[in-house]
């Protein structure tokens, strides 16, 4: 037991049932809010700027996160010749610091813009403080401790495991860097805030890809007769 | 033949005096709230000029509608290239969404002042006051009828794309206080039969209802993407930038549904404003569209169904378009104006959405350039009062430029009707014109007496029940509401959050 334990052994059980509950909810009783106040229409020069670095940024290396997570051995499979080694870590590292760019310039503008923080709630500004705490702490392993695909794949990994068989194992991840478990423990918090914060709004993502395959033109009926009551639609 | 209904707005551009009582009903009613202070769903402009938001025909710059493709498909202007894949690669910033400055910043002015400021050797000013922020503005620099009767300065009306394809003579009227010409524009959603705004949703929360073609925005389903903001080439979505929502107009349909006409045509000081019902062939919205530039409108009304046509019936009742609705659609001043007579035009076919709101193009003052000593062509003394519609004030061709994108055959063809309808009435009540004259410009453009005598008694006379011919919804069987929650926004307007978020934002 002990302080480790707690932390990425129970708190891990809790984030996630808070989460998973609480975004169900939202999305049952309050879908109106299931997604992020857009401010493009108020400031949109740093925006540009901010946007476009700190998304593509972060979603490439959330899913090099999750694939390390659910598939070490791809990781060590790949990661096997030096030369592809580098490429990874190197991109990476790029990546990080193009989201770090962008984060940036999302707080920059938040502080300065007086339009944008009429539209800024504190919400906002703790998702901000979790995401620079986040991208900078992974930023900062990447240059303090090398090669941290190959040790994520042989750390973190099996500790998720554990949790996903319900016998976490902290011992994998107890003797990691400070910087280390401080962005595991923050990526909880991050996981725990969805339900409450525009978080969501990457959870909306369904919404555009199903555009991708369905007609331009809807038609709604409103005739409340069951022959019409599915949403029709014209070529 | 797939038979839908629409409900269609009418606008007499002869009879709009630009008063915007039109305007004013429709913010009275749906937009004085946080976040809407900038929208007018229905707003009117001053034409040449470039309206609210800030040169908003200028497709280049925002890439409102659609666009024919090479292979001759339409295709959203917003998604060259990759089509549909453009749509995921904006999806985090939208290059071509215009910003609150594109309207203007909402405003109040510190009234207080007014009352409490301490005495002082000058005389207290009430400083504007942003609605957005509460801070002070330095200066207010837009509004939403900026440039409204040219806003004292010939810029708005000369950066006017409908003045493309004027002669250099014509556009300098505009300069020339004696020889200017200008006219109002009232516009709100046009509900359009290939929207725009439909067909660019990630979200899949905007729709054509298929009952009525009233196009409208889901609320809870809206995720904020924007994207029909910038699709529509009218610019009439909006952007709620305090709920994160997009709002449109809806075509007041809790009225409508109860046969009672919208807000803004019911306000209208100068009667300019028809409502009626138009029955149309679904199946073909798509081919219509399609048609080259100069064969739009005639392919839009080929697009109109006769409501009295037998077969026509048939499939309207097969559909489920009950029979009140069919008994408006016989009476529907809009299906009389836009096909029947053949006077009223749709604004800008070209950007290829189908608008289904219709205006009869302006007969402006006759007297073009008054006498000879000024380079005139008309001499009021020598020449008879029914003159030539070519040498009006306005350029045919910049109507053209407006209504049929750029057909000047058709603005001629209304403008010519108008006339002779006006020669008819004036040869009735006064009887200088002569009936041989009268006759023969009747013939010339198409219409027997009776039709003369009905469009002067529409736009003219018209009552109330001529004016709106809106059929009441069967809300027995149709609603707009589901019932299991027809009472959570009972006492609000609609829009907005229902309830608070779980600590904090208002959303």
């Amino acid at each position: 037991m002990g302080w480790n334990y707690f932390l990425y052994g129970i708190l891990p059980y809790v984030f996630c049932t808070v989460a998973i509950v609480g975004t169900i909810y939202r999305y049952v009783a309050n879908r109106y809010t299931w997604s992020s106040l857009s401010s493009e229409f108020l400031e949109n020069k740093v925006l540009f700027f901010g946007s476009f670095p700190w998304h593509f940024g972060i979603i490439l290396i959330l899913l090099a996160h999750i694939f390390i997570l659910f598939i070490p051995q791809g990781l060590f499979a790949w990661n096997s010749s030096p030369a592809r080694l580098y490429a990874l870590e190197i991109s990476g590292l790029a990546l990080g610091l193009l989201a770090l760019v962008g984060l940036v310039l999302f707080i920059y503008r938040r502080l300065t813009d007086s339009r944008v923080r009429a539209v800024t709630s504190s919400w906002d500004v703790l998702v901000l403080i979790v995401l620079i705490i986040q991208v900078v702490t992974g930023i900062g392993n990447a240059v303090l401790y090398k090669w941290g695909s190959n040790w994520m794949a042989a750390t973190a990994s099996p500790w998720f495991y554990s949790l996903l068989s319900f016998n976490p194992k902290v011992d994998y991840i107890a003797n990691l860097p400070l910087v280390t478990k401080i962005h595991i423990f923050n990526a909880l918090i991050f996981i725990l805030l969805i339900p409450f914060t525009r978080f969501v709004h990457f959870l909306a993502f369904i919404n555009p890809l199903k555009y991708m395959t369905r007609s331009y033109q809807l038609v709604r009926w409103y005739d409340r007769r069951p022959r019409t009551e599915a949403i029709r639609q014209y070529k | 033949m797939d038979v839908r209904a629409q409900l269609s707005m009418s606008f007499h551009l002869d009879k709009c005096i630009g008063c915007h009582t039109c305007s004013v009903s429709c913010k009275n009613v749906w937009t004085t709230r946080q976040g809407a202070e900038y929208m007018w769903w229905n707003n009117v402009e001053t034409k040449p000029g470039c309206g609210y938001p800030l040169a908003w025909e200028d497709q280049e710059r925002y890439r409102g509608g659609w666009e024919l493709t090479p292979g001759g498909s339409l295709r959203l202007k917003l998604l060259k290239g990759p089509g549909k894949l453009r749509t995921l690669a904006n999806i985090f910033f939208q290059p071509n969404l215009p910003t609150i400055d594109d309207y203007y910043e909402p405003f109040t002015f510190d009234y207080d002042n007014l009352f409490n400021a301490p005495a002082g050797d000058d005389q207290p000013v009430a400083r504007p006051k942003s609605l957005i922020t509460g801070e002070f503005m330095d200066k207010i620099t837009l509004g939403p009828n900026w440039d409204d009767d040219f806003g004292g300065s010939p810029l708005y009306g000369a950066n006017d794309p409908n003045l493309k394809g004027l002669s250099e003579s014509q556009k300098q009227m505009l300069t020339q206080f004696h020889k200017l010409f200008y006219f109002y524009f009232p516009r709100i959603c046009n509900h359009c039969g290939n929207p725009g705004c439909v067909a660019s949703c990630p979200s899949g929360a905007i729709y054509k209802r298929g009952e009525d073609g009233i196009v409208l925005i889901d609320q809870d389903t809206c995720r904020a993407w924007r994207f029909c903001v910038s699709a529509c080439p009218y610019k009439k979505p909006y952007f709620n930038w305090n709920t994160g929502k997009s709002e449109k107009c809806i075509f007041c349909y809790p009225r409508t549904e109860t046969g009672q006409a919208n807000a803004c045509a019911h306000a209208c000081t100068g009667r300019i404003r028809f409502v009626g019902v138009i029955l149309y062939d679904a199946d073909r919205i798509t081919d219509t569209a399609k048609n080259p530039d100069d064969r739009l409108v005639e392919a839009m009304r080929d697009l109109i169904l006769d409501p009295n046509d037998p077969q026509v019936i048939e499939g309207a009742i097969k559909n489920g378009v009950e029979e009140n609705w069919i008994k408006a659609a016989q009476d529907s001043p809009a299906y009389n104006l836009f096909k029947k007579w053949r006077i009223a035009l749709p604004h800008h076919p070209e950007f290829r959405t189908v608008p289904m709101n219709y205006y009869i193009p302006p007969l402006s003052p006759i007297l073009h350039q008054a006498k000879g000593d000024q380079g005139g062509t008309y001499d009021p003394e020598s020449m008879e009062f029914f003159n030539d519609v070519e040498m009006m004030r306005i350029p045919v061709k910049y109507l053209a430029n407006l209504l049929s994108a750029g057909n000047e055959s058709l603005v001629l063809e209304a403008l010519k009707k108008q006339m002779a309808v006006r020669m008819y009435v004036r040869q009735n009540r006064i009887g200088d014109v002569g009936d041989a004259k009268v006759k023969s410009a009747l013939r010339e453009v198409g219409l027997t007496e009776q039709d003369a005598a009905d469009i002067y008694r529409l736009v003219a006379l018209g009552t109330f029940k001529e004016r709106f011919a809106i059929p009441e919804t069967h809300r027995e069987i149709k609603s707009t509401l589901d019932p299991r929650k027809m009472y959570e926004k009972r006492g609000t307007i609609g829009f907005g959050t229902k309830k608070k978020e779980f600590i904090g934002r208002s959303w």
